[in-house]
């Protein structure tokens, strides 16, 4: 009994410092990923949750799972939602401020609430229980379960897959309402359109003594920024600086004499 | 150590989840909070399947994974129509139905 207990003991030791590492580290990240304002922080925070939860499955004898953890989640479902960002993300336009009166209160006495007792419960579910333990090699007992007990949920969840797959693909299809504009079609609109303003292209940039960059309006004769200088991108996600920081009245012109 | 203090993990991070769901307005990190609560319940599964010696805990949980990521392409494809029509992914924009 002794032996017992200090195998047991000598086991749970490195466990219980990788625990009491990851696990404050989980909670903080995911609590990181309510708080920072921009989407693309959440998702590096949500990997970081993910790959420390495939730490726990690994460590809890569920190597199987901890690897597929790896795989499909850091590795595809994350680099998914990074992909649907590069898309979607360019109007920053997510602020934190509440848009509903009250929501936010109301959801963290709620979720107080929710997390308190499902602390308790679980405690009351689970003290004073030893855990009975899962053999070290447990993939093929694994696999023998899945394709005899769950052969056909199994199968199920592959119809599901291909499902979702084909869902997606539907989804995401885009049919044009319009033609395209060819090359001769976009030229002869140029030439023979209402005004000769851009025949020769959109003005470009401006370039400046101190900046030289394409976030930057041109000017026109008369001193006031060109609309179509900045690709309309840059200004949507307003990156477009403001051509009066560099205006010329601004820059010291003294000389200052070296002795 | 006690495998219980996994399942506070777990209740913990459902909980941010849930959280998170309700407060943020970017239907992305919205989908990443589901995200999130689904692998807490993973988490809680693989735990209970070690306390009690039990597979079946973790073969929920791989099936928990695969229907995780079906939800997954549906949804961000979805996230991407509306994008494509309204020109924006927060969730409070997509309200014709109550008009």
């Amino acid at each position: 009994m002794l032996e017992l207990a200090l195998e047991v003991g000598q086991t749970a030791k490195p466990e219980a410092v990788m625990f009491w590492i990851l696990g404050p580290l989980a909670v903080v990240a995911s609590l990181a990923m309510l708080l920072v304002k921009k989407a693309v922080h959440s998702a590096i925070l949500m990997a970081f949750v993910m790959i420390i939860l495939a730490v726990f499955y690994i460590a809890q004898d569920a190597a199987f799972l901890g690897i597929v953890q790896i795989v499909v989640y850091t590795g595809a479902v994350m680099m998914l939602f990074l992909f649907i960002l590069m898309l979607v993300g360019v109007d920053s336009s997510d602020s934190l401020t509440e848009t509903i009166r009250g929501l936010r209160p109301i959801a963290i006495t709620a979720a107080v609430g929710f997390g308190g007792l499902m602390v308790s419960l679980l405690g009351q579910a689970t003290i004073g229980r030893q855990s009975v333990g899962l053999a070290q090699a447990n993939v093929q007992a694994l696999a023998q379960l899945l394709f005899s007990t769950y052969v056909w949920p199994f199968e199920v969840v592959s119809a599901l897959l291909i499902t979702a797959a084909l869902g997606a693909m539907v989804l995401a299809h885009h049919q044009r309402t319009i033609i395209r504009p060819t090359q001769r079609q976009l030229s002869i609109d140029r030439f023979r359109g209402e005004s000769l303003g851009t025949a020769a292209g959109l003005p470009s940039p401006g370039v400046y003594a101190r900046h030289n960059a394409v976030d930057v309006p041109a000017l026109l004769p008369d001193g006031t920024p060109a609309a179509g200088s900045v690709n309309a991108t840059l200004s949507a996600r307003g990156d477009m600086l403001d051509y009066k920081k560099f205006d010329l009245s601004e820059v010291n012109t003294k000389v200052e004499e070296e002795k | 150590m006690d495998a219980s203090n996994y399942l506070y993990v777990s209740a913990l991070l459902f909980t941010i989840g849930a959280v998170g769901v309700v407060v943020r307005r970017n239907a992305i990190v919205v989908f990443m909070c589901i995200e999130l609560m689904l692998n807490a319940a993973n988490l809680s599964f693989v735990t209970f399947s070690r306390i009690n010696g039990d597979l079946n805990g973790q073969v929920m949980a791989f099936f928990t994974m695969v229907v995780a990521a079906c939800e997954v392409v549906v949804g961000l494809a979805i996230i991407v129509t509306i994008y494509r029509s309204r020109r924006s992914a927060s969730v409070d924009d997509a309200s014709l139905l109550k008009r």
